[in-house]
């Protein structure tokens, strides 16, 4: 501890008065950030990703760029919604298992009524409609008939693959021309940076959904939820009301990202996107979420996707690990993040 | 008689039963011949058997998960411990200089399931030393399994050729599927061993409820150590008949989704996956309504794509019948009916 005191010989940036001894007052407040439950997980996964960056541009050639990091946001637009919508599940203490089969059926929707000429100023609404009324339906199953939501979204999971199986079993390519303007589009961010417009959608669902979380009474009843739905109860908070949104936001997520990836595929295939409910529910551990609800930020979820799409950058410029490595790493940073989870919580009751 | 009926409707294998019993009159009107079961080259032969046959990996599966969901737990890495197993048997079969000698058969399976086993310890680790929600500890290995099962096979698809190791799936011993066999001892050893002893008793306890078991001097620890490597034992077992019926080890798909349909049939058997109470033969019930449904949808001509609706049809309609909301529903529409019966008998 001491040697940890003496050794920084740095002036110490701290607003406002910080105490008698303000070098104490820094290592402390660095140390009651990590071990909260509530910052801790977050500041770990931020420092991760950005030890990670680090490392893959001091190996690589040309990672250390902006647009390595750009393509991060681009690559993985969709997941960002996905793990926006898991977040508000998770911190109602729930978990959504649709999510990847909702992301290939909203593909297949929107592939066969393209198909068949319907305007995509159409499809995009009904598609979010679709999948919202679904995830009423999932989030009244759970509310109203006391179904466990493992065992609810599983059964909207086979709903929605079997749709897609239904509405056709080869891929359906998208040939419309709003779409392919859609995916091909480049906004120049300038200095040959550039994004694609589904980033822009993903950062303002993510900007609404911070906003939602942090200064709406809806936000607040969500983390009351997580907390303890009991008291919430007795509080006299809309528990039922806000637990059956919960669902319908995860299920227009799931349309929302479903879209974002046909812009990004342009295609619908009935096995798209199995396992992908694995990766938002990763990302949003990762993130610092607590599983049991109650804690957990959406920019953390963010940040969670960002490291996933980081390792897979990384696996993808060695060139010689094979895409299994991915998997693997993803199980093992799952675990490290458990188990920090664990000991920060253990640690502060 | 209505209280019969009454005691009948309450019992929790009563739903699940009529389920299977509407699936089979189905399967009647579609397909007179469906309970025929003819003897062909001393061996049986039917749709009954085809679907004990193709049931069995499920079965198998389920009857681990139904002592995991007792706990209060969930089993997510089955599905990923089968590939494993299934690709461990494979690479030791395709490494050895004789893959038709029983021999190396019997010593693939023997490696394939001691590995399962550390696997299983490993998931036990998690939930009952490091205290982690089981649903997220089994599911580092669900997503971490693939992987290493990838990385067994080095991304192939591992295709064996031996007749001793293929029996495993497809062969006969006195004319019954030696699947339907390996699933009937499975489940014989997890009834005697849980029911005939206290042992089913103790991991109702610690499902029911682990701070109370404790102080009773149950050993909570030590039982989920047990549950969990049982559970991907018989994932292992699964794995290997999966894996043997094709004949190839494929990481991606040997029990893609196998854990959620045994999941679906300890569920729709009656165990609540809150934990406590289990139901054995209710997860058989459950297991042979999956599959049962599975056949339906080929003997009625549904184009089969269309199973993974029906699938979600049957899981919904089970669990809204099970609810509480719906039981309290249906005994307040019984109590009126005895009521109104009561008054008729007292006004005559």
């Amino acid at each position: 501890m001491t040697k940890l005191l003496d050794a920084p010989e740095r002036p110490v940036r701290t607003g406002g008065p910080a105490g008698p001894t303000p070098r104490v007052s820094v290592a402390r407040r660095i140390r009651n950030l990590l071990t909260s439950p509530k910052y801790g997980p977050v500041t770990v996964t931020a420092v991760l990703f950005v030890v990670i960056f680090i490392v893959g541009g001091v190996r690589y050639r040309g990672f250390f760029s902006g647009q390595v990091f750009l393509n991060l946001l681009v690559d993985n637009s969709y997941l960002i919604v996905l793990a926006v919508g898991m977040t508000f599940v998770i911190l109602t203490g729930g978990i959504d298992l649709s999510v990847g089969a909702v992301v290939a059926l909203s593909g297949m929707i929107a592939a066969s009524l393209l198909q068949t000429g319907w305007s995509p100023a159409v499809v995009i609404p009904l598609i979010l409609v679709l999948t919202s009324v679904l995830g009423l339906l999932v989030g009244l199953m759970i509310h109203i008939f006391k179904v466990q939501p493992f065992i609810a979204t599983l059964a909207a999971m086979f709903l929605a693959r079997g749709l897609c199986y239904v509405i056709s079993q080869s891929s359906i390519s998208i040939t419309d021309e709003t779409f392919v303007q859609l995916a091909v589009t480049r906004i120049p961010l300038g200095g040959n940076l550039s994004i694609t417009p589904s980033v822009i959608i993903a950062v303002v669902v993510v900007a609404i959904a911070v906003w939602v979380l942090h200064a709406t009474r809806f936000g607040r009843t969500v983390y009351a939820i997580g907390g303890g739905e009991q008291s919430g109860l007795l509080m006299g908070l809309p528990v039922a009301r806000t637990k059956v949104l919960v669902y319908v936001i995860s299920g227009f997520c799931s349309g929302l990202a479903g879209v974002l990836f046909t812009f990004y595929t342009l295609s619908g295939y009935p096995l798209t996107a199995i396992g992908t409910e694995l990766d938002a529910i990763a990302a949003v551990v990762i993130g610092g979420t607590l599983l049991t609800g109650g804690y957990g930020f959406v920019l953390g979820s963010v940040l969670g996707v960002l490291v996933l799409g980081v390792i897979q950058t990384i696996i993808t410029f060695e060139g010689t690990l094979s895409s299994w490595w991915t998997k693997i790493f993803i199980g093992a940073l799952l675990l490290v993040f458990i188990i920090l989870q664990k000991v920060l919580t253990a640690r502060r009751r | 008689m209505s209280a019969l009926l009454a005691r009948l409707v309450a019992n929790r294998l009563f739903w699940p039963i009529v389920m299977l019993l509407v699936l089979f009159t189905i399967n009647l009107v579609a397909f007179p011949g469906f309970f025929a079961v003819t003897l062909r080259d001393g061996h049986l032969f039917g749709s009954l058997i085809d679907i004990l046959r193709n049931g069995a990996p499920t079965l198998i599966i389920a009857v681990g998960m139904t002592l995991v969901i007792a706990t209060r737990g969930i089993d997510l890495s089955v599905g990923a411990v089968a590939a494993i197993s299934g690709a461990v048997a494979c690479s030791i079969i395709l490494g050895s200089p004789e893959p038709a000698n029983p021999a190396t058969v019997a010593v693939a399976v023997t490696v394939a399931l001691l590995i399962s086993l550390v696997l299983g310890m490993w998931n036990g680790f998690l939930v009952a030393v490091l205290g982690i929600q089981p649903i997220i500890a089994t599911l580092i290995l669900m997503t971490a399994g693939r992987g290493v099962a990838m990385l067994i096979t080095e991304g192939q698809i591992l295709t064996v050729n031996s007749p001793p190791f293929k029996a495993l799936g497809s062969g006969f011993w006195f004319g019954v599927p030696i699947a339907v066999i390996i699933a009937a001892v499975v489940f014989g050893v997890a009834a005697l061993v849980t029911r005939r002893t206290a042992l089913g008793m103790f991991i109702e306890s610690v499902g029911i409820n682990p701070e109370a078991s404790r102080q009773a001097g149950v050993r909570a620890r030590g039982l989920l150590f047990v549950v969990y490597t049982f559970s991907a034992f018989c994932a292992a077992i699964a794995g290997l008949i999966l894996t043997a019926n094709t004949a190839a080890a494929d990481a991606n798909n040997t029990g893609l989704f196998i854990e959620l349909d045994a999941i679906l049939a300890v569920v729709i058997g009656g165990t609540s996956l809150a934990g406590g109470r289990y139901s054995l033969v209710g997860t058989l019930v459950g297991a042979l309504v999956i599959q049962t449904l599975v056949t339906t949808v080929y003997t009625v001509g549904i184009p089969p794509i269309a199973t993974m609706v029906f699938k979600a049809a049957v899981v919904t309609i089970v669990c809204l019948l099970q609810s509480p909301t719906t039981n309290e529903a249906l005994s307040g529409f019984r109590r009126r009916l005895a009521l109104r019966a009561g008054k008729g008998v007292a006004a005559s």
